[in-house]
């Protein structure tokens, strides 16, 4: 007979009512009340919304988010609780977290604590009990809009408003410093393996689980990191992480781009792939609202196949830009939008998408993984 | 790739008729493929046996057969239509089936007609339990251990290999039918038995037991170019052991993590590459903490598709039909959002909760346990933003009159405990009632294997009913959030639902309506797909246009079928071609009336006063159509036009007023009316108690037919022969009540019952036909086979009916349908009952007659006049007969008699120019085929009263070649009368009894009429056996007579059937 569940640490049940009102704002001038959970406080962001109706723990410990007040629209969040080892990094990266309705009792045997447990360790401020699908749309039709959420002290609805529409545009904020790591650090594959450079933008640690486990000797750089520091680790290849906010911020990252051009394959993955793209003299742009959730379609120009994937991404690259550059190879299936490219001369492969999922698909996560490895095997383009 | 350009006609298979396990999806998904297809320019060619489907409408496809799905018959049109491609995977099991037969007997080589879509190859891999097996190893996807066997002997070896329980599961059938789980030598023993029988193959498997795992299942699509996506997944909240169409099932899942549900989702589509369908594919996966088994994989659109088209408002059978020539995912349009693909997955944001509906009302004798074989007979779906509004809407959607709250303290703890533990349609109820009586939900979730997610949920809304008493005012905007209906909140709170509703308004707490749209509104959706919840936003946009709402008629049930489905979707038509807005609120995932671009704008809630009039308050309508849904939607005509007239609303009750409707549905003030009109009708009289019904009965004098007022297909109706009968009837089978009298009427013995769909404009009346039914009055009329034209009617009584028709539909000022239900005796014609809405007979008399009175009613309660509408009655020259599809074979220990309760599920139509022809297609339409070679065996055994008439049918019989056995009684009788048939044992009495010969397989045929009450249990056993063994039987004298005489007209005529479309007979 099957026995349940284990369950940890779950409030009683009579813990119906939580006594905190929690406001949002956004700056159209829309103000929200609902219930307040996680941590006391303000959060100030872009308002974002994502899609997918599982992976709550993966996002909102993914660095790409910061910056981002996190919007779900899947209605029911929490269901089964928080596991901690689907981690993309070491705690929570989102600014703030807004969903319809919290889970009080999830039920998952991997369960360690309840998502509020969570964002009240991390100190993240929440709202919930509010329509989620009203601000989608609002969002969908207005474009991603600067945000401020209030938990606790919410009579100050003026104050709030203020708040979200005076904080600073996402493009003027240094992100990418917030979330790399502080010092270069190794992970040590098999001996006499290929060596990969990662210059960490934020990257997810799925990433590199996924390099780990395909024996390559892995050497993660902070986003500043020179050009020396990273030559004297000898990689066979680079590869330019994911991370939060414009890429046009990411000057360093460019400049190492530029340097290690031609010499060895170098790839990237999301902002990765938008710093590559600038550093070849590209350009990007802001998306209205961006591509946030695990349905994507992404179609392979070469084979005509559509996969589904997982995305999170507020900027892309310019189409037009990129004639005479850089070979366009894959596209979003949804609005034509850039979401892969090559350079085989240079040795470039990029990808807009997360083949790492986390949350989200494993369609792609073999032929971009096996494919990095393989160029990184041979030096170029070109499968040993 | 573009279309193939070398597939220009198309040969659509449909289902066939409505049966557990197969009910309207396949006429959802069927008519989506031919608009799919046609849209395409290919031309399409279909055939079903179904009359009562839209698929089988003049405009849905080029040329249509309603002729038997059976393989010679399908061949022919074949052979006839030429058709360049077969679509074999949108017409469930059956069509499946008969692909695969055609192919076998090479009629698809030998016309060069290629299989569309998914190929036999896959077929085969995913059905034939050895090759799934085989395939599912190669590519390392763990099953549960398990092993195919083709006898008894070889089952029971396996037990030492894979100990008890076993899941025994049958190759190659419809619905789990057959199945079962084996917890002893005895079970196995008896299920391996029967399950080799209905298999197809005579092959089934005994698996490990992953009873107690999560069942979750994914929809997957795939095309030529090897892309896949998953369209949803879905989460059963009954674990493994009960058929999914039997669980309670959540969409998307709740208790899947990420990691869960990428690893099953990666699994789904590794599967749906190794077998390489092409177009839809269901998968089933038991998943126990990280650790999953394939069970079963679908490789074709099915029940589960259907709900998960209605959940995401995607619609898989369109896009399946065209990847099937060829299109890939990327070329198909998403048609809700009309600028993205089709090649991507739909995001919900809500929550989608869906619950069988069983049958179990209609048969209290049957075993109400939940098992691996389906026993529903339909499914309503609900929609909500939490899980609790969802599965409270769900609840209430089943018109079932039972849901949360009171009525369920006489369970003790233990009868609760055991309800946890053994599922019934009851077990929702058990979880809610053991939670108030406190037993914890660690405990429920471990009697009942149900996640405790659910438990909790369930927890919440109990713990908010003890507060709403408390504080109403605080809490009545969460309680309408989590589902709770104004009617429920009174009872609470010791209010009426008036105070309840008032003070909802008054509090700004109204219903918001959100769009279902694919994409949880990331982009914009032209798709007007709705569902309420208590949000901030309400996204409906009512228009300025004149426009109407039509109720729907719920889940499909026994006495309320598909019919009522096709009624709806034709004033649907109706309103449109005047230009009229027409809304459709309903609540059934598995009908075309719910597809997503039926109507102008769709509302998926459950059919209460409350949820309707929610409706029409936000688009405030000018009418409202009623008659369409069946009993459902009749029976909110009065309080809907009472309600509308306290809140002074401006939107009518489009049709005959409510006032007349009531006069037809109360018995009392309709045997008034009749008895004013100077029509004959049965003596009849009604008791509050078994005194009066004793006085009641000697008065108009034994048999009388006895059943509780204002009830649907015949509930709880039976015929009375005597005092003790009465007697126990009035103590037994129902409870008098002074507002539920038991109603009284004469029983007309050997009268011959008539059926009649007409409409009437308040002036004129067109009779759209008469039916003759072949079974005598006294059998529901629902389970009776019928003819159109009359066969045995004089021209007198003709008149006659068409004359009291008029009257009725004129006195009851009738505007829109009537259905009237009549018995002839000794030339008069009695009135049994009036029907003031639409039947479930429309549809098979527009297949038979060509005239559309769905559409007719529709346009005349929009004020036309029946004059203006240019329809006449016409004389037909061919013959169109009914058959019923009954529902024994997966109801196991419930007897094959027919009787005044209704107990069909579907029916088919045989068409021919004679009435011996077209009823032989209908039987064999209704897989009850009449033998026709020549030695083949009949068995007889008819009662006393019944022996004079089957003297002549053993008679036309013999003439055939057919050789007679029976029992002692009827051999005996029949030998007398110089007709050699050879005497058989009785069942106790030793070999060679009936039994044997029929587990043998030589008998072809048996005729059995239900007889006294000593000899009941032999002939209960053998019918038993006949639905076990899979013989075709009969057990009326009136269809033994029409079988022989088909029989005959057959042989004589070569014993070929000739196939015609539908388009040749109205040519």
């Amino acid at each position: 007979m099957f026995t349940g569940y284990h369950y940890d640490n779950i409030p009683a049940i009579e813990k119906l009512e939580w006594g905190m009102k929690a406001i949002l704002a956004l700056e159209d001038g829309t103000v929200v009340e609902g219930e307040g959970w996680g941590a006391e406080g303000t959060a100030l962001g872009e308002l974002v919304f994502a899609t997918s109706f599982t992976g709550y723990e993966e996002a909102l410990t993914d660095p790409s988010y910061k910056g981002q007040i996190l919007m779900l629209t899947y209605p029911l969040i929490g269901n089964y609780g928080v596991s901690g080892a689907k981690f993309q990094s070491e705690g929570i990266k989102v600014e703030g977290f807004v969903v319809r309705e919290k889970c009080d009792y999830p039920s998952h045997y991997k369960s360690k604590r309840s998502i509020e447990q969570f964002l009240k360790e991390e100190n993240v401020p929440a709202i919930c009990e509010i329509d989620t699908r009203m601000l989608t749309i609002k969002t969908r039709r207005y474009g991603t809009m600067k945000a401020c959420l209030r938990v606790g002290g919410t009579e100050e609805k003026e104050k709030v408003l203020e708040l979200a529409i005076t904080q600073p545009d996402i493009s003027e904020l240094d992100l990418i410093e917030q979330v790399t790591c502080k010092k270069p650090y190794r992970i040590k594959g098999k001996e006499g393996g290929k060596r990969i450079a990662v210059i960490d933008l934020g990257v997810k640690r799925n990433i590199l689980n996924n390099l780990a486990k395909r024996d390559l000797d892995i050497f993660v750089f902070p986003a500043n990191a020179e050009e020396s520091e990273i030559r004297n680790s000898e990689p066979d290849a680079l590869l330019l992480s994911n991370g939060p906010g414009d890429p046009k911020r990411g000057k360093n990252a460019m400049r190492v781009v530029k340097n290690f051009a031609g010499e060895i394959p170098i790839f990237g993955i999301c902002l990765g792939l938008q710093i590559i793209a600038l550093a070849l003299g590209c350009d990007t742009y802001k998306l209205k609202f961006g591509h946030r959730g695990a349905n994507q379609p992404v179609k392979d120009l070469k084979s005509g196949r559509v996969y589904i994937t997982s995305q999170n991404h507020g900027f892309a690259v310019d189409k037009d830009s990129m004639d005479g550059v850089v070979e366009l190879t894959q596209i979003n299936a949804n609005d034509n939008t850039v979401e892969g490219f090559e350079n085989s001369y240079l040795g470039i492969k990029c990808v807009q998408y997360h083949p790492e999922a986390s949350p989200g698909p494993w369609d792609t996560e073999k032929m971009f993984f096996d494919e990095l490895v393989n160029y990184t095997r041979s030096g170029s383009l070109q499968r040993q | 790739m573009p279309k193939a350009e070398d597939i220009k006609k198309v040969l659509v298979i449909g289902s066939g008729p409505i049966q557990i396990g197969q009910a309207a999806e396949f006429d959802f998904s069927g008519s989506q493929a031919c608009r799919a297809l046609r849209e395409e320019g290919v031309e399409v060619v279909l055939v079903n046996s179904n009359p009562a489907t839209i698929m089988t409408d003049f405009e849905m496809a080029d040329v249509i057969y309603i002729e038997p799905l059976v393989a010679d018959v399908v061949a022919k049109i074949v052979e006839k239509e030429r058709p360049d491609g077969i679509l074999a995977g949108l017409g469930g099991q059956t069509a499946l089936n008969m692909t695969a037969e055609l192919a076998e007997h090479d009629v698809l080589s030998k016309y060069d007609v290629k299989v569309l879509g998914t190929p036999l190859e896959a077929i085969y891999n995913a059905e034939d339990r050895e090759r799934f097996k085989q395939t599912m190893e190669r590519i390392n996807e763990p099953i549960p251990g398990g092993v195919a066997v083709n006898s008894a002997g070889e089952a029971e070896k396996v037990v030492a290999e894979l100990g008890l329980p076993l899941i025994i599961r049958p190759s190659y059938t419809l619905g789990g039918t057959g199945g079962g789980i084996a917890r002893t030598m005895e079970e196995l023993r008896e299920i391996v038995s029967y399950g080799l029988q209905v298999s197809r193959i005579h092959q089934v498997l005994e698996e490990e037991s992953v009873l107690g795992w999560k069942e979750i299942e994914y929809e997957v699509m795939r095309d030529a170019k090897d892309t896949c996506i998953t369209i949803c997944n879905m989460e059963n909240l009954d674990a493994m052991g009960i058929h999914t169409g039997e669980s309670i099932v959540v969409t998307p899942s709740q208790t899947l993590s990420d990691e869960d549900h990428q690893m099953l989702r990666s699994a789904a589509i590794k599967i749906i590459r190794a077998l390489k369908v092409e177009g839809g594919c269901n998968i089933q996966f038991a998943l126990k903490e990280g650790t999953y088994r394939v069970i079963e994989v679908n490789p074709r659109v099915s029940r589960s598709s259907a709900l998960a088209s209605k959940a995401t408002g995607y619609p898989i059978a369109r896009v399946a039909a065209k990847i099937a020539i060829s299109l890939h995912l990327d070329e198909i349009r998403n048609d809700v959002t009309k600028e993205t693909p089709a090649s991507f997955e739909p995001a919900i944001d809500y929550v989608v909760v869906k619950i069988p509906r069983w049958p179990f009302d209609k048969f209290p004798t049957a075993d109400r346990t939940l098992t691996t074989s389906m026993k529903s007979t339909g499914e309503v779906m609900a929609i909500g933003r939490t899980f609790e509004e969802a599965l409270q809407k769900a609840l209430r959607s089943l018109d079932i009159d039972k849901d949360f709250g009171t009525g369920y303290e006489r369970w003790s703890e233990a009868e609760l405990k055991h309800l946890l533990e053994t599922p019934t349609d009851d077990r929702i109820f058990a979880i809610y009632e053991a939670l108030k009586k406190g037993i914890s939900v660690e405990e429920i979730a471990e009697l009942s294997n149900v996640d405790q997610f659910f438990i909790k949920k369930i927890e919440k809304i109990m713990r908010l009913e003890a507060r709403l008493n408390e504080n109403l005012g605080g809490n009545l905007r969460k309680a309408k959030r989590m589902g709770f209906t104004d009617e429920r909140v009174a009872s609470l709170t010791g209010r009426t639902r008036e105070e309840i509703s008032d003070l909802r308004r008054k509090e700004g707490i109204i219903p918001t309506y959100k769009m279902v749209d694919t994409c949880a509104a990331e982009f914009e959706a032209k798709t007007p797909y709705f569902y309420s919840s208590y949000e901030e936003e309400c996204e409906l946009k009512p228009s300025a246009r004149k426009k109407v709402l039509i109720i729907g008629a719920g889940p499909i049930r026994i006495g309320q079928g598909i019919e009522f489905d096709y009624c709806t979707v034709h004033a649907v038509k109706a309103l449109k071609e005047e230009g009229i807005e027409a809304h459709i609120i309903n609540n059934n995932p598995e009908t075309v009336s719910t597809d997503y671009d039926t109507s102008d704008k769709l509302f998926f809630e459950p059919l209460t006063l409350e949820d309707v009039m929610n409706v029409i308050e936000k688009e405030k309508y000018d009418g409202v159509m009623v008659q369409f849904g069946g009993q459902t939607s009749v029976n909110l005509a009065v309080p809907l036009k009472k309600e509308l007239e306290r809140l002074g609303a401006k939107t009518v009750i489009l049709g005959t007023d409510p006032e007349n409707i009531d006069i037809a549905e109360d018995r009392e003030r309709f045997s008034k009316f009749i008895l004013h009109l100077g029509i004959p009708q049965a003596d009849s009289g009604y008791a509050t108690s078994v005194e009066v019904a004793k006085e009641v009965a000697s008065r108009i004098g034994f048999p009388v037919l006895v059943r509780p007022s204002y009830v649907l297909g015949g509930r709880a109706m039976e015929i009375v022969h005597d005092e003790e009968e009465l007697v126990r009837y009035m103590h037994e089978a129902v409870r008098v009540s002074k507002d539920k009298p038991v109603l009284i009427d004469k029983f007309l013995e050997k009268a011959t019952e008539i059926d009649v769909d007409a409409v009437c404009d308040g002036e004129d009346v067109l009779i759209g036909a008469i039916m003759e039914h072949i079974e005598e009055a006294g059998i529901h009329s629902g389970d009776s086979a019928c003819v159109i034209p009359p066969q045995s009617l004089s021209k007198d009584i003709i008149v006659a009916i068409r004359e009291y028709v008029k009257r009725i539909a004129l006195g009851l000022q009738i505007k829109g349908l009537l259905n009237i239900q009549m018995a002839v005796k000794d030339d008069v014609v009695y009135v049994l009952e009036v029907n003031p809405r639409s039947s479930r007979t429309i549809p098979y008399v527009a297949k038979a007659t060509g005239i559309p009175l769905a559409k007719l009613a529709a346009k005349v309660m929009l004020g036309y006049k029946l004059s203006d509408l240019s329809v006449k009655e016409g004389e037909l020259d061919h013959v169109a007969v009914k058959e019923v599809v009954l529902p024994f074979s997966k109801l196991k220990g419930v007897d094959t008699i027919l009787g005044p309760e209704m107990k069909s599920t579907g029916e088919v139509m045989g068409i021919d120019y004679e009435f011996d022809k077209a009823f032989f297609k209908s039987e064999l339409a209704a897989d009850n085929p009449l033998p026709l070679d020549i030695g083949s065996t009949v068995f007889v055994s008819v009662c006393e009263e019944d022996k004079e008439a089957i003297v002549e049918v053993a008679r036309k019989l013999k003439e055939t070649g057919l050789s007679i056995v029976g029992t002692e009684g009827t051999a005996e009788y029949l030998k007398q009368r110089g007709i050699a048939a050879k005497k058989l044992k009785k069942l106790h009495e030793g070999s060679p009894n009936v039994i044997e010969m029929m587990h043998s397989q030589e008998i072809k045929l048996v005729i059995n009429t239900p007889t006294d009450k000593q000899s009941y249990k032999d002939g209960y056993q053998i019918r038993r056996a006949c639905i076990d063994l899979g013989i075709p039987y009969i057990t009326t004298m009136q269809a033994a007579k029409a079988a022989a005489s088909a029989i005959l007209k057959m042989k004589e005529s070569g014993g070929e059937i000739e196939v015609k479309s539908i388009n040749e007979y109205f040519g």
